[in-house]
């Protein structure tokens, strides 16, 4: 193509515009301002790059004709879980996190980026409803973020250097717990009753020690059983001076008792539940929270919104509660580091607890209940498959074990993909001790006959 | 008729100031909207027959794990809900609708509207990411081309999608130098990482939270990392070298390769943050100038939204010789098949969960698509001469300078100073962001601590016209001008704005601080 190409999103590209600038500046070519370039540093060529489709109905179409080749979870129905869930996206959600006002918007300031601030400070105020704490950060990345951080706060708060981590918690968590404590923290795994898959009390106790910084459990586990011990396990940590850190799925807490109600003191999970896309696993943000005390807030990485007075007498201003305990404020003296992190699904998730309301999320968390319990009932009754694996009560998810069907996981997958079903996930590899097990989930969204299809496509191909 | 136009412009041609306000909603707490049993939306039920079947699951549930309060959530139909949301959106300056050159190092560049729709459909959004590989084949293609335009970028060999934005990328460079000199037997010698002054707060503290300690490089009196300085400090005890080119300065440091060199020599890698690299597209790499590591925050020079803090992806690339540390898995293609490979035995593990935030992979895709090497090039000249007519349009105005390299071109954005404007008037830097905001523009000083006084920083991008950059010197220029002139309007600033000045003091107080609503209700019971 000979002609010079003005490209949309470059106005200055224009020939005109861009010469009168060059002459404003006294410059002949836009190459004068990389003088300080070394040629030995300068890529002397064109990038080789795939040829551009510059019209935007080309590149959609380019784009569009790759995403095309997935099937997606809207075709198929999906038992997918372990970390990321398919619920309802109600519309406003979306209606609100694609405005391109909070989409585009950055790092304003408090009293030009108002809403911004208000916005997340609700967040955080609404999942402490959910949370029962007072304090709630502004997202991390998501929850494997929070874990770790949870971990490590825990640590300089009680000078301590080792980590009790149940043996249930998600393998994303557990790996990027390993990395990121690893200069200061051991990480030890604590056994599970083998029946219930919930904490072993006794193995704790053996376990814990003055060195314990803190005990980090989930509930649900990632194995969605629900830890109904957590009372127990956080007396524990407190008689050993250890820090009680949960996990937790903020979609099941109008149902289940929140951690702190059961002696949590430090609380993290992700938003991805609560009015968020899959995405391919894109749709998380970290949650952090903690009671109203200074020697943990002074501990937190995140961002944290407080509100305050302004000039105006009846008008809310919003800004940032310790902001020299963070990176941007001191460096590498703050507390871990702060970035960009999950803002905009943090907004979201505010969007979607404000529409649920405590009767949406008591209805939400008892309807998954009940067809959770029912997908297990309708499952067991199959010739060698073990639904549950363990006994405790579940909520969402439940491992099924296929050991005695004489097909292994991927083989059963394989053959439910041919009736467009997304079995559970194969837990083979990340707990291979299941021997022959899935993880399936089963939300809001799955009713009876969808429940119902999925048990007779089994029966089908373990008969 | 009269003619409206004529108006628009002052007898010297530069355009009046508009005559703004920023929606003003004095808009409650969402909390102070509820009504009893109001609902905004509703749950589908289970049938009948499968409750049946099931019973009582409340009562099934161990006792200690039902919640015995529900939630103190707000009680709210749905129109109401998002007529909130939409104020709190109107009283947010996005970049869709302010020039938003104010926001130096953010690289606020346009957001293409096509590509939220790619990311938005269910063939992406509806993805679960523990399907099975035959069925994402799609998006592990995306990914799959998008790591080779990064590689073509950058000279390097492999990247990672995974980290979520600049400094979980950052980290994850600190994690890789770790496990490196780890398994060369040296992890407990080299313990030192080297960073530089003007790099971003993150390259110090990433490092400082993978277990090294940080070295941090002062300026030299021509803005650079001081190369004497560095002399001294690299030894056998270097771990990494953390550096930025150009720097927040927006100087090229033409020496870099000799710093890269030096920390090769002493057995260091090095780590290029490339959250800058919006100026050098095509210009020069990471490979050319012999780094080990780099990072583009896709959020940034790729042009995916910023969405109020993110998501985002800080894409992380290394050499050959590192990609077996890369975090899990990597996307592979062996010419039919696209796949996952999680058999790295010696990968630091996971940074993020899952493989990252693909969403965001997906719309810097497409700008890559879009634009390809012609296009990526011109982007990046055309950010670098906005940022020039910017520099010398600014530096005309009394009492601004652009510290450093005097005479020199910048690349993609300049650290300005406002000292002599201070020291004649008293008014900050500060203050001139404030009174900026009241024309509906963004503006920001510098990252802590400022080791230019009084700083500002500005990066123009390739997104804005001549006439918008005009528009907002003529803001900036007005604002300095009011200092000398009519400085309480400055202090009292802002004017325009959704709310005024906000007391600070609660904020750093822990009798009065209030991080969520129940314990802002708490506190103002006491």
């Amino acid at each position: 193509m000979s002609k010079e190409i003005v490209y949309p999103y470059i106005p200055n590209s224009a020939p005109d515009v861009k010469a009168a600038m060059l002459k404003d500046l006294g410059v002949s070519s836009v190459e004068e301002f990389y003088e300080d370039v070394p040629e030995k540093l300068r890529l002397k060529r064109t990038m080789d790059l795939p040829a551009p489709h510059l019209s935007e109905h080309e590149l959609k179409k380019h784009v569009m004709g790759l995403l095309k080749k997935n099937s997606d979870c809207t075709e198929f129905s999906s038992f997918l879980g372990g970390g990321c869930y398919q619920h309802h996206v109600p519309a406003i959600c979306d209606e609100v996190n694609r405005r391109g006002e909070f989409l585009t918007a950055y790092a304003g300031e408090p009293y030009d980026d108002h809403g911004r601030f208000q916005t997340l400070w609700e967040y955080a105020s609404m999942m402490g409803e959910l949370l029962n704490m007072d304090v709630v950060n502004i997202p991390t990345y998501d929850w494997t973020q929070a874990a770790a951080t949870s971990c490590r706060m825990a640590a300089r708060m009680n000078g301590r250097n080792e980590i009790l981590v149940a043996s249930t918690v998600g393998p994303d968590r557990h790996s990027k717990i390993l990395d990121y404590c690893k200069p200061e923290l051991r990480i030890k795994t604590l056994d599970r009753d083998h029946k219930t898959g919930q904490i072993d009390l006794d193995a704790l106790q053996q376990a814990i020690s003055e060195n314990t910084a803190a005990i980090y459990f989930e509930n649900p586990s990632y194995l969605g059983i629900i830890e109904d011990m957590g009372q127990e396990i956080s007396r524990i940590a407190r008689d050993n001076g250890a820090e009680c850190i949960v996990g937790v799925d903020p979609i099941s807490l109008g149902v289940l008792t929140p951690p702190a109600d059961y002696g949590a003191t430090i609380v993290c999970g992700d938003v991805q539940t609560l009015g968020i896309h899959m995405q391919y696993g894109g749709g998380n943000g970290g949650i952090i929270a903690t009671h109203d005390d200074e020697r943990y807030i002074k501990e937190y990485p995140s961002r944290l919104f407080g509100i305050s007075t302004t000039d105006v007498k009846g008008e809310y201003g919003f800004g940032d509660v310790l902001y020299d305990r963070t990176s941007f404020g001191a460096r590498e003296e703050g507390k871990e580091f702060v970035g960009t992190a999950s803002a905009l699904w943090g907004l979201t998730a505010g969007v979607y607890m404000a529409l649920m309301g405590p009767k949406g999320m008591q209805e939400i968390g008892e309807g998954i209940l009940q067809r959770v319990n029912y997908a297990i009932l309708k499952l067991s009754e199959l010739p060698g498959v073990k639904a549950p694996a363990f006994s405790s009560s579940h909520f969402k998810e439940f491992v099924v074990n296929f050991d005695d069907t004489g097909r292994t996981v991927a083989e059963i997958n394989k053959a439910l993909r041919e009736k467009r079903i997304f079995g559970g996930s194969d837990l083979s590899q990340i707990f291979p001790e299941l021997g022959n097990s899935a993880l399936f989930c089963v939300t809001e969204i799955q009713n009876k006959e969808d429940i119902d299809q999925l048990v007779n496509a089994i029966a089908e191909i373990v008969k | 008729m009269e003619n409206i136009a004529k108006h628009r412009v002052n007898e010297k041609g530069e355009p009046n100031l508009r005559r703004y306000h920023q929606a003003r909603w004095d808009e409650p707490i969402i909390f102070e909207l509820s009504n009893k049993d109001e609902r905004g939306i509703l749950i589908p039920e289970a049938s009948q027959e499968l409750k049946d079947e099931v019973g009582d699951v409340m009562a099934a549930l161990p006792k200690s794990m039902r919640r015995n309060k529900p939630p103190a959530l707000p009680e709210i139909s749905q129109p109401q809900v998002l007529r909130h949301y939409v104020r709190l959106s109107q009283e947010t300056l996005g970049a869709d609708f302010n020039i938003d050159v104010g926001q130096g190092t953010c690289t606020m560049k346009y957001s293409p509207k096509i590509h939220e729709d790619l990311a938005r459909c269910p063939e992406f959004a509806a993805l679960h990411p523990l399907q099975d590989e035959s069925t994402v084949q799609g998006i592990l293609a995306i990914m799959y081309n998008f790591e080779q335009i990064l590689k073509e970028i950058s000279g390097l060999d492999r990247f990672s999608l995974q980290p979520g934005a600049g400094s979980g990328a950052i980290y994850g460079s600190a994690s890789i130098i770790r496990k490196y000199h780890e398994l060369r037997g040296e992890s407990a010698t080299r313990d030192e990482i080297i960073t530089t002054s003007y790099s971003h707060p993150s390259d110090p503290a990433c490092a400082k939270v993978a277990g090294f300690k940080i070295v941090t490089l002062p300026p030299d009196k021509d803005g650079y990392p001081d190369f004497e300085a560095f002399k001294a400090a690299v030894s056998e005890r270097t771990a990494g070298l953390h550096m930025t080119n150009p720097e927040d300065t927006g100087i090229y440091n033409p020496d870099i390769s000799d710093f890269v060199d030096l920390a090769h020599k002493k057995g260091a890698l090095c780590f290029y943050d490339q959250a800058n690299a919006n100026g050098i597209l095509g210009i020069t790499r990471a490979r050319e100038a012999g780094f080990d590591l780099c990072h583009f925050n896709l959020h940034k020079t790729f042009s995916t939204p910023h969405g109020c803090g993110g998501p985002a992806v800080g894409a992380l690339g290394v050499t050959k010789e590192l990609e077996h540390l890369l975090p899990v898995p990597v996307v592979e293609f062996d010419g039919e098949k696209y796949s996952l490979n999680w058999d790295m035995p010696d990968s630091i593990g996971k940074i993020r969960a899952f493989y990252g935030v693909i969403g965001a992979v997906v719309k810097a895709y497409s700008w890559a698509m879009s634009l390809g090497a012609n296009g990526m090039k011109t982007a990046a000249e055309i950010a670098v001469l906005n940022n020039n007519y910017l520099m010398k349009k600014i530096c005309e105005i009394p009492g601004a300078t652009a510290p450093y390299a005097e005479g020199k071109w910048r690349i993609e954005q300049v650290r300005y100073s406002w000292e002599n404007l201070t020291k004649e008037t008293g008014i900050t830097s500060e203050q001139i962001g404030i009174r900026a905001a009241d024309f509906g523009v963004h503006y920001w000083t510098s990252h802590h601590p400022w080791t230019i006084p009084e700083p500002f920083t500005l990066e123009p991008t390739e997104s804005y016209t001549k006439a918008e950059l005009d528009e907002y010197i003529a803001i900036i220029r007005n604002a300095a001008t009011e200092a000398r002139n009519d400085p309480e309007t400055v202090k009292n600033a802002p004017h325009n704005c959704p709310i005024h000045h906000v007391h600070h003091d609660p904020l750093d107080d822990p009798a009065q601080w209030a991080i969520t609503w129940r314990s802002y209700q708490k506190k103002m019971e006491k």
